[in-house]
This record gives structure tokens, sequence and C-alpha cells, in this order.
């Protein structure tokens, strides 16, 4: 079993991305489970056709102790398993500790052993590295190869860096890898080589870039993938690419994050001044 | 080593080189550190000392946290507010009557002393926030004893999930119509539990004292501020005071009820105990209402006398006065035979106190009563002018620890501000040689060469004893039994363990004859420790030494 996580700022499409690989993967004929790590719990709503799942903080607290596996999972498109971790409403309480506690309940309910024959588990993580909680994933284990979604913006850049300073933090001591960097492109400038650059100089790659589409968004008001909406179309076959090319993977790194001056020279050497 | 130093077996050891056999194996950084915090005590020019500084990790400190000065130290004494420790249980657990308050209500009146009231925090509610489980609680809790006010005191997971127990208290308050008080005194603010008092300090301030301008009709009325009444002491106080004719509204905060804090701002006089603990209360209570303080303390027979005269000499009414001399008189008298034979005993005996803010200052008046001679000295979360006088005030740097608790700006109550005393009277009382708003600090009244020691590591203990050979130690819970396994009797002086009352002239009696108790005992001649009896594994400190960087060479070896 893969066990991936996705970060990336937020607002960058880290949800839209990965549902869609995964649905990629899932046609393909794989077997994946999505956990989402955002308290809002939208990370599987593409999967599920809409916001049709309790999550696992939620039914811990109602059922209490006794909580099954098929009371927190649905599954969804192409057979995909969707698990939202939820957490509380903004502004009280502690939504990393949340997960940690969701991550938890599912390791002890079974949910990734053997049985479950899982291909992928992909972690679907909010924003940046916050706190202890929101590293969870890349903690003990949990995920081992990430992928980070940005764009040819500074700022998706600069969170794009920042977790990767998480990683290697947490790479020495355990086995957390970055595959790589998925752009998602908003149309800046020299966006594709921008991105190759900044990949090549934290050590890594740019696995895919996704080009800006608004089939996207077509599919995410019907409440569906791309490749469940409209397979035939062109942005369907990007995210089957994108997926195929997270399946055929194998350069896993320990990324070596840029000092801020040297990404603001990247930025002014391919962007800005042209 | 302890042997070399000691020229004649009567003789004190040179503290110079005391200090430096504490300081020894010390890495370089802490050796830099605790060398301000252990001090050869010179009482006209008391040196600087590096008081209220962060703990170093590994020193095995006596210290509390920030938590434990607010709810275990202030606020617990206070007998009918309804306490609820907001957070995990284990905190809650350890507020239950930990601290041998005592507490005498009148008939009808609530008692929570022995009551452990607790949100117990789980899981949940570190997730979801646990203020609703807090609102829970507070109308669980008014519904069963209808208390006159509640107070809600945070512990650390409060402050890092950010509860905001403040709109809580405001809520209920508004909901229950009784007033609600919320103490953000998470433990872990500021260095040590001095920073929970001056929270506690802050919030009785602004939320209670004040609340009824009912005054006590007696002529002469005062506070005693920072007096907890562990085994009974303010009793004492309160009986003696009675005697001469002089009336406490309020005890902050031993065997005190809700309605004397909020009256406390009427009486005539506010006078110090613990400065550590509320001379903040002091300070705000004279700049918005007019009521100037004196330190005095009720702990040793002639200091006790001393603090009284200084009452009668404030008021300056020459019948107090005479009063005040009389029950001196009758209660000296009374006390020195007791004093005489325990005086007798033990006169020259060595002490060491490591207790408190102001303990480790006020209990060497005791053993002075008797003879007794303070080789060494130290509080556990003093400042600077707990050791040197507050003189030094405006020259301590305020550091990023201390800015972390509020600091309230006070201005004169428009209506109720009233001077209890003429600017006049106040300038012929000091020419007299009554000092306002005075503490001298420990220093100033400890012997030349003695040592002060802040915030004591284990090591320093043990290297005192082994070098001093006390006959007695003062100091907490935390290192009682080391004290005592090394054949030295320790008095608790933070519950008294199961003694008291010791203020005030019946107390200073308990005291001494407990102090006889203690030295008289052949027990501790009984006590050899293993290591005495057979062969130990034996191993020395290394410090200074690079650790090797195995992170690097595991990558290497990748």
């Amino acid at each position: 079993m893969r066990k991936v996580a996705i970060y990336g700022k937020g607002g960058i499409g880290k949800s839209t991305t990965t549902q869609n690989t995964v649905a990629g993967l899932s046609e393909m004929g794989k077997k994946v489970m999505v956990v989402g790590c955002d308290p809002k719990a939208d990370s599987t709503r593409l999967l599920l056709g809409g916001l049709a799942q309790r999550s696992v903080l939620d039914t811990l607290r109602e059922e209490g102790e006794d909580v099954e596996l098929d009371d927190i999972r649905t599954e969804g498109f192409c057979e995909s398993l969707c698990v939202e971790s939820g957490g509380p409403e903004p502004g009280v309480g502690c939504a990393g500790r949340g997960i940690i506690t969701s991550i938890n309940l599912l390791e002890q309910l079974g949910a990734y052993d053997k049985d479950e024959n899982l291909d992928y588990v992909f972690y679907d993580v909010l924003g940046d590295v916050v706190c202890g909680g929101f590293a969870m994933p890349i903690r003990d284990g949990k995920a081992e190869e990430i992928y980070i979604v940005c764009s040819g913006e500074m700022m998706a850049m600069y969170a794009a860096n920042n977790i990767c300073k998480g990683i290697l933090k947490f790479a020495e001591s355990g086995n957390v890898r970055l595959g790589g960097l998925i752009c998602n492109s908003r149309k800046v400038d020299n966006e594709k080589e921008m991105i190759q650059e900044f990949a090549k100089r934290l050590g890594t790659q740019m696995i895919h870039f996704v080009p800006r589409d608004n089939d996207v968004q077509r599919a995410e008001i019907n409440r569906k993938t791309v490749i469940e909406w409209n397979p035939e179309c062109g942005q369907a076959s990007e995210y089957r690419q994108l997926a195929q090319s997270i399946n055929e993977n194998d350069q896993f790194v320990i990324p070596k994050p840029l000092k801020i001056p040297e990404l603001e020279s990247l930025l002014l050497e391919y962007g800005l001044f042209n | 080593m302890s042997e070399q130093i000691k020229t004649e077996a009567t003789s004190l050891p040179d503290p110079t080189q005391v200090r430096e056999i504490m300081l020894e194996p010390y890495p370089a950084k802490t050796k830099r550190k605790r060398a301000k915090q252990v001090l050869v005590n010179d009482p006209e020019t008391p040196p600087k000392i590096g008081a209220n500084s962060r703990t170093v990790p590994g020193i095995i400190t006596q210290r509390g946290c920030t938590y434990a000065g607010c709810r275990g130290v202030v606020m617990g004494p206070v007998y009918d507010l309804l306490q609820i420790v907001h957070g995990p249980v284990g905190c809650g657990f350890y507020a239950w009557l930990s601290r041998r308050n005592l507490a005498r209500p009148d008939t009808g009146e609530s008692n929570f002393l022995q009551y452990c009231m607790n949100t117990d925090m789980q899981e949940e509610q570190i997730v979801f926030g646990g203020e609703k489980k807090l609102k829970q609680a507070i109308q669980e809790a008014y519904d069963i004893f209808k208390p006159k006010a509640i107070a809600i005191l945070s512990t650390c997971p409060v402050g890092l999930i950010g509860d905001d127990i403040h709109s809580v208290a405001r809520e209920m308050k508004k909901k229950l119509g009784i007033n609600i008080i919320g103490f953000s005194c998470e433990g872990y603010k500021g260095v040590s539990q001095s920073a929970g008092h001056h929270i506690a300090n802050n919030e009785v301030f602004k939320h209670i004292i004040g609340q009824d301008d009912t005054a006590d009709t007696a002529k002469y009325t005062i506070n005693i501020l920072g007096e907890y009444n562990i085994g009974g002491d303010a009793w004492e106080i309160d009986a003696l005071l009675k005697k001469c004719g002089i009336h406490v509204t309020a005890t902050l905060s031993g065997d005190v009820n809700y309605g004397q804090l909020a009256r406390c701002h009427t009486a005539m006089l506010n006078t110090v105990m613990c400065h550590r603990s509320i001379n903040y209360i002091a300070e705000m209570m004279e700049k918005k209402f007019g009521i100037p303080w004196i330190k005095i303390n009720f702990l040793g027979a002639e200091s006790t006398a001393k603090s009284l005269r200084k009452i009668a000499q404030y008021f300056g009414d020459p019948e107090l006065q005479t009063r005040v001399e009389e029950v001196i008189a009758t209660e000296m008298t009374a006390l020195q035979p007791v004093r005489d034979e325990v005086a007798a005993k033990h006169r020259g005996k060595k002490v060491a106190l490591f207790v408190g803010g102001s303990r480790a200052h006020h209990y060497q008046d005791l053993f002075e009563d008797i003879g007794m001679k303070v080789v060494s000295a130290g509080y556990e979360f003093a400042h600077r002018d707990d050791y040197e006088g507050r003189h030094v005030l405006p020259t301590i740097k305020i550091d990023a620890d201390s800015r972390n608790i509020e600091e309230l700006h006070v201005e004169a109550d428009p209506e109720r501000y009233t001077p209890r005393i003429s600017a006049e009277r106040r300038t012929e009382l000091v020419k007299e040689g009554l000092s306002f708003s005075e503490y001298e600090g420990m220093m100033a009244q400890m012997k030349k060469d003695t040592l002060v020691i802040d915030d004591i590591s284990h090591y320093e203990i043990e290297k005192l004893i082994e070098i001093y050979k006390p006959d007695l130690v003062c100091s907490g819970i935390k290192d009682k039994f080391v004290i005592e396994k090394m054949g030295v009797p320790c008095k608790q002086l933070h519950s008294y363990d199961y003694g008291g009352p010791y203020a005030s002239f019946s107390g200073a009696a308990n005291f001494y004859r407990e102090v006889d108790r203690m030295l008289s005992t052949k027990i501790w001649k009984f006590v050899v420790p293993p290591w005495e009896k057979e062969p130990q594994l034996e191993a020395n400190f290394v410090h200074n030494v690079r650790i090797k960087d195995t992170k690097k060479e595991t990558k290497k070896a990748a």
C-alpha cells in the first residue's frame, strides 16, 4: 500500500486535484482510500457526489466508543473509499488534535489492514504544515510520499517551500519523502518552466503540469470529478496522466528547501521581468 | 573536600569556597546562570541576585506552575467562592485541599474548601473546544450549590486550544446573576508560580474588591494581605489583634469569604505578610482607594511585637498603643518559659531555609527568637525585590516572561478614593520611622557571609547538607524526603506537614516545641542509607562533551 499525502497552500486546489487523481487511479483499477484532513470535511465531495459523509470526529462524538468502519467510510466513484476526519467549527478547539484522533481511530478500526487490499491511501491536508496535528499524516509513517500542489504564484511557491521544510524535519527521523510538485496552473507567465526549475532546486520533479480549464469548475458544480463528469474531455486525460505518473513514480527524495532570497530570485528570473 | 574547607569543628565553612564547590560541576552556561543565583550575602550592600529567571532544566527545581500559584496559593483559601478548574482531571485533583488552608465559616455560610470541582476535559473538548462543557459545569454547580460567586481557573490545554473562559464568565454571569470570574492562569505562563499570584491579584482586584461599599463599624480596621491560614495561622493573628482592639476586615486570602473580599477596600490600613504573592493588590488598592500599606510579619515573637507596634503607631492612638504594649507584655511573659527552654537546648544550632517567596525570610525570625543560626536561605519563586528590597524595583529588567503577565493600569477611583491619612501625618510617621510601601528584603536581615541561593538545585542542596551539616532544613514536599534520607530533619513550610499554627505568640510556642521535637529525636542517627552498608555503583557527571552527531552518521551510512 502506498501512503500519499497532498499538501499545498490554501485554495490552491488540493482537494480538487486529489479527488481527480484518485478518480484516475480508481479507473485504472486501483483500490484507493481518501482521508480528508480538513475540519470543513469537504475533501471527498466530488467522489461522493455531494457532502454525504459523516465525519470521524462527529461520529465519535455522537456514537461514543462504539464506532465501526462502515459508520465513517463511504464508497465513492469507482469504488474509491472516502473518509472525512472533520473537526471543530472555526475558532474553537484544536483541529490538529482532531486529525490525530481520527487517524488513530482509523488504524484501530483496521482501515489500513492487509485484508482491505488497499493500493493507495491519500491524505488531503489543510493548508500549510501549521502545527503538530496537521503534520500528523507525515509523522510516524502515516504518509510516506508527499505531493505538493502549487502554481507559479509567489505565495504558492513560498508555501511549497515551507512544506518542504516540514518534510525535511520528518524525513530525517522517518521515512517520508517528497514525490514531486503538481503544478496546478494559474496561467502565470513561464509557469511550467519556473516550477520545473523550482522543483529541480528542491531536488525533486514537477510530476505533472495541470493546465487551467473551466471544465474543472463545470464538473465541480455537478459535484463530480472531471473523469466522471466528462470522461472524454481534455482535462480528464490530464488527470489520468497525473494518476499514471504518480503510479509509475519512483523518485522519492528528501527535499532541499530554498532560502528566501533564492526563492525570490527564481521568481525574478522566470516571472516578473520577462 | 568538605573537610578541607573547615578550619575548626565549630566555625562555619568559608561561603565563597562552598559557592565554588556548588558551581564547579556545572556546564559553562548553567554555571554562568547559577552563579547569579548563588551568592555570599552582605547585608549592608546586598549583591544583585538573578531571581525570577527561567529554571535551568535538569536542576530538579522546587518550583510550581502558574496554575499552582493562582489556584493553589491565592484563590484556594477563599472558602465560599466556588472554584471550577477548567481542564483535565489531573490538575483538577491536585487543587484539592493540598495546602491545609483552614476555614471556619459562620453558620449558614457555604464552605467549598473540601470540594474539588473540575470540568474533566477530555479529548472531545480538546478537539471541539471546552466552552460548552464549562458552561454546563457552571450551571450544574450553580444549581446544586447556589454560590455567591464562581471562579473559573484555566489549566494548560485551555490556553493551547483557545477556549475563551472570559466570555463564558460574562455570559453565565448575565444568565445566573452572580459574579463569575475567569482566571487565565495556564500553568505554562511565567517562570514559576509567581506569575499565577500576579494573575490572581489582577482578577481579584478587577472583579471582586470594591463590589460592596459596606464598611465595618470597628474603630481600627485593617486587612492582612498574603496570609493564607495554613494550619490556622490567620486565626492566631486575628485573636491577637482582637485583644488589642484591632479589627481585621479581610485576610487575603486565609479563612476569607467572598463578601469580605468585596468590601476589603473599606479598611483603614493594608498590612502585608507575604510580599511576593500579594504586593500587587496592596499597590493597586493604594492607588485606587487611598489605603496605604506597611510590611509586617507575625512569625516570631519579636517580629510579632514589632508588627503590632507598627500598626498601633499608624493609628496613633495612645490608648491603642498602651493596650498593644500590655498585650505584648502579657504574651511575651507567657511565651518566655518555653522560649527559654528551647533556646537553652538548641541555641547556636544551624538551620537552612529554601521555601516560598517570603517564607524563607519570615521563619528566620522564629529561629532568631531561640538563638538558632541561619546559615543559608533562598526562595523558590521570589523576585529581586524580595531579596534585595523594594528600592531595586526601578532597576529590575522586565523580561519577556514577565511581560507575558498583564500589568493593570490603575487610577484613583473618582468617588471612592480617600487617603486614609493626610500627607502631613504620613510625613510625620515616616519621620518617626514607620515606612510605607517598603520591604527591605531578606538579604538585609541575613548575616554577613551567609549563603543566599535562589531556586536551589537538588545538587546544591546535597552539597549544602554535606558541607554545613545543618541541624534542620526548612523546605517543601518536593525535597523533604531527600533531605531526611541524608539524616537531617526537614520541616515543610508549605503545609507545615501536620502541624501549626505557628503565627503570633501562641503559634511561636508551637513552633519552638516543634523544632525541639525534631532536633531532640534520635531517629536521624539510626538512619543508615543502603549505600553506607554495601558498595554501590558509582558514576561521574560528564559535561561539555560533544554528543556524537548520530544524524549525520546515519546519513553517511545511507
